[in-house]
């Protein structure tokens, strides 16, 4: 260890991790993990945020977790100890929320449960945690925290304002008297079909800017 | 790669799962009486909004003691059941019970406004989960003053709208009797005709959410009904 030189705080290296993910490596559009509960919470832009904060939470710290035990974790039984960390993880979040933010426990009702299933916390325990020092490690659980977040803000703006005609629960189209000009809410947008064709537009969008990207098959 | 022994797995196993459980039984426990608080005052300020008082969570006891005046047990009979904490039955486990066992909960309380109204706890069944929620009659034992409904885990969007003051709104002022008739209130889809006192407009996208609303509303309000034709003014 003392011959290796200190890796600063926020390294080149490690704030790629932290970038990759926004981008080039998204979470959502290139992955293409976590994309059911993408589908679920994003009717309204509330739920989104609130879920996007708790994966953030959730994937940074059992990262962190799971690095640090990295070595001493036999191969063998490696996948149920990643479910337990998730598993122990969310449910304290769970806990805590209940006895310290109950509004924020109550917005949150199901979501908690889901995120122990979503594929990116598995995924990055898997494909990083298991292999890189704790620090990088965290890093990385809250670069793909955010990269999944992104998407399901950007997707829940737009089902929320063509579903509901509101932003936040802001009712903005009808501030702007648009329905006085004949505009419907589109019902069809609240339903979890179109959450997969506005990922499939964000994915067209991301790969038409970037050919890099286009599997070569 | 690593080799680990047998003996060596089962030990970590074994050390993984008694510390977890630990962590998690020590947080239960510690934290349980911050959450049944919790749990107390979003009742209290449930059975509020139902009287159209909004309350935040620093000041919903004073207005429960201001506005609530005495709570009381019947039974299916309309009559007086002695002895039990009306804001401590649990109606999940009282609806399992023979209706003639149920112990069915009144409220009494008197909003700002000088009204004499009752509020009844209702609960049923959501997409999810349970839904559940308070209904507040007017003297006349039929008409609604106002309603608050949650749940546990309805989709955001859509059966959770159930939760929305758009939603809740549409209750005020209808009716659950046609004369001596028990009616409820429906649910529509599609839209309740306007002026019909018997309806109101269902979630679009939330059928089921809706649908399990009126079942609930039905069956719990029925119960009630002896007690209800008795004490209508």
């Amino acid at each position: 260890m003392s011959n290796q030189e200190k890796e600063p705080i926020l390294s080149a290296k490690n704030l790629k991790l932290l970038t990759e993910p926004l981008g080039r490596n998204n979470p959502i559009t290139v992955q293409v993990l976590g994309i059911c509960s993408a589908l679920a919470v994003t009717v309204k832009l509330k739920p989104a945020i609130v879920m996007a904060l708790s994966v953030t939470i959730v994937t940074a710290v059992s990262n962190l977790v799971i690095a640090a035990l990295r070595k001493s974790i036999p191969d063998r039984i490696r996948i149920i100890v990643q479910l337990v960390v998730i598993a122990t993880m969310v449910i304290l979040v769970d806990q805590f929320l209940k006895a310290f933010v109950f509004d924020v426990s109550k917005q949150l009702s199901v979501f908690v449960g889901l995120i122990i299933t979503n594929c990116i916390l598995m995924g990055r325990l898997e494909a990083f945690a298991m292999a890189n020092k704790p620090w990088p490690s965290f890093i990385d659980g809250l670069g793909n925290g955010f990269g999944y977040g992104m998407i399901l803000i950007v997707v829940s703006f737009f089902r929320e304002l063509l579903g509901s005609g509101t932003i936040y629960g802001y009712p903005v189209l009808e501030k702007l008297g648009i329905f006085r000009t004949g505009y419907e809410n589109n019902g069809m947008v609240i339903l979890p079909p179109m959450a997969l064709i506005f990922v499939g537009l964000i994915i067209w969008f991301q790969r038409s800017r970037d050919k890099s990207l286009i599997e070569k098959h | 790669m690593k080799h680990f022994s047998n003996r060596y797995i089962f030990t970590f196993s074994a050390i993984m799962v008694i510390a977890v459980a630990t962590l998690l039984s020590l947080a239960a426990t510690l934290l349980q009486p911050a959450q049944e608080r919790n749990l107390e005052i979003e009742k209290k300020k449930n059975m509020l909004e139902s009287i159209n008082i909004t309350a935040t969570r620093e000041n919903t006891e004073t207005l429960y003691e201001k506005y609530i005046k005495e709570g009381f047990v019947i039974n299916a009979k309309g009559e007086l059941v002695e002895g039990v904490d009306a804001f401590t039955v649990v109606l999940k486990n009282e609806q399992k019970k023979p209706i003639d066992e149920q112990y069915l909960p009144v409220f009494k309380a008197v909003p700002d406004d000088g009204k004499d109204v009752i509020i009844i706890p209702v609960e049923g069944k959501g997409l999810w989960g349970p839904i559940f929620g308070y209904v507040s009659l007017e003297s006349d034992m039929n008409t609604i003053y106002g309603v608050n409904f949650d749940h546990k885990g309805e989709t955001p969007g859509l059966g959770a709208e159930i939760n929305t003051s758009e939603f809740e709104s549409q209750f005020h002022g209808k009716k659950f009797f046609d004369s001596d008739k028990f009616i409820s209130v429906q649910v529509m889809k599609g839209g309740a005709p306007e002026g019909d006192i018997h309806g109101v407009d269902a979630i679009s996208g939330g059928t089921i959410t809706s649908k399990g609303l009126q079942k609930m509303l039905f069956d719990c309000i029925e119960k009630y009904n002896t007690y209800l034709l008795k004490n209508r003014i």
